[in-house]
């Protein structure tokens, strides 16, 4: 039963415990979208004042902190008494290419290289991060909706702006990795 | 106790987040570069078995536990929304990774990459105005 947890997840066990969370939340009378969050902390900061869009109420939303909470309780308890304290198996192919751009071999589940305290405190360290960081955040609140509201509760409900918001991840994402940095 | 059970969830999902390495920026470079079948297969998964599930509940009008219908909110319509704020989500999400820090031992990670972000939303609105 321990090795259960402190192993890594197959593909396919993994999806089935994302869609049953979302099918959980949404018998709970809920639905599964976890940038959501970030508009509500800024409702509770009073920007509903100034700013329509957070002019709802945000406390109907309280329930989505609390999921927050429990998931950075999860993620801590699997980061600690779950971990297995393995090297993560990636393709080599995917070594052998971040070795080209300097990343040496993964250790950990994230790169020392962009996360470690002494990479961080470099200018373009902190950068990467920063702007990595304002781009997840402006681009899933535009977009109105992350991974977890348009991938996953989007198109299970087969909405055509999800799939679109989708298309655009992956422009995205092959843009930032083929072309522009990495 | 009503947000005790989404506390739960929550500790679920963190732990999923972290065990299935959907959060692991190795991962994620893996699948923008198509060298592994993990990311794909999980996105696949949860979307095939959220479509029928949803088909499900439509079908036999299944209702939630308060006794309500579960209804599914249409997003709103716009092209220029989704598919810019997708693609600068997705250049966030290929440079520093989303979510990395429910790995949890990250918390000033988060406090850099989030925390900073709540004031940026009252600008935020700014942006919008000029494009919507």
């Amino acid at each position: 039963m321990t090795e259960f947890f402190t192993q890594s997840w197959s593909w396919w066990f993994t999806g089935l415990v994302i869609s049953s969370i979302m099918f959980i939340l949404l018998f709970f009378g809920q639905s599964f979208g976890f940038s959501a969050n970030l508009r509500t902390i800024s409702s509770c900061r009073g920007a509903g004042k100034n700013v329509s869009f957070f002019n709802f109420n945000w406390k109907s939303q309280l329930w989505n902190i609390v999921f927050l909470a429990g998931a950075i309780i999860g993620g801590t308890l699997a980061g600690t008494v779950l971990n297995s304290n393995e090297p993560i198996v990636i393709s080599p192919s995917t070594v052998s290419d971040l070795q080209e751009l300097g990343f040496s071999l993964p250790t950990g589940l994230q790169p020392d290289e962009l996360f470690a305290w002494e990479s961080v405190a470099t200018l373009k360290g902190f950068l990467i991060l920063a702007i990595g960081g304002l781009f997840i955040g402006f681009g899933s609140r535009y977009a109105g909706g992350c991974t977890s509201g348009h991938a996953i509760s989007g198109l299970s409900s087969l909405q055509i702006p999800s799939l679109i918001a989708v298309i655009g991840f992956f422009i995205g994402g092959l843009l930032m990795t083929h072309i522009l940095f990495l | 106790m009503k947000f005790l059970k989404f506390l739960v969830i929550g500790i679920l999902f963190g732990i999923m987040m972290a065990k299935s390495e959907i959060i692991s920026w190795y991962r994620i470079q893996e699948m923008f570069r198509f060298q592994s079948f993990h990311m794909f297969g999980i996105i696949g998964i949860a979307v095939i078995s959220g479509i029928i599930g949803v088909m499900v509940i439509k079908k036999f009008n299944i209702k939630d536990f308060n006794g309500n219908p579960i209804v599914f909110h249409p997003k709103e319509k716009s092209l220029i929304r989704y598919i810019v704020g997708g693609t600068i989500f997705g250049m966030g999400w290929a440079l520093s990774g989303a979510l990395s820090w429910t790995d949890g031992r990250q918390y000033w990670l988060w406090i850099l990459k989030y925390g900073y972000r709540i004031p940026f939303f009252y600008f935020r609105n700014l942006s919008l105005w000029c494009v919507a």
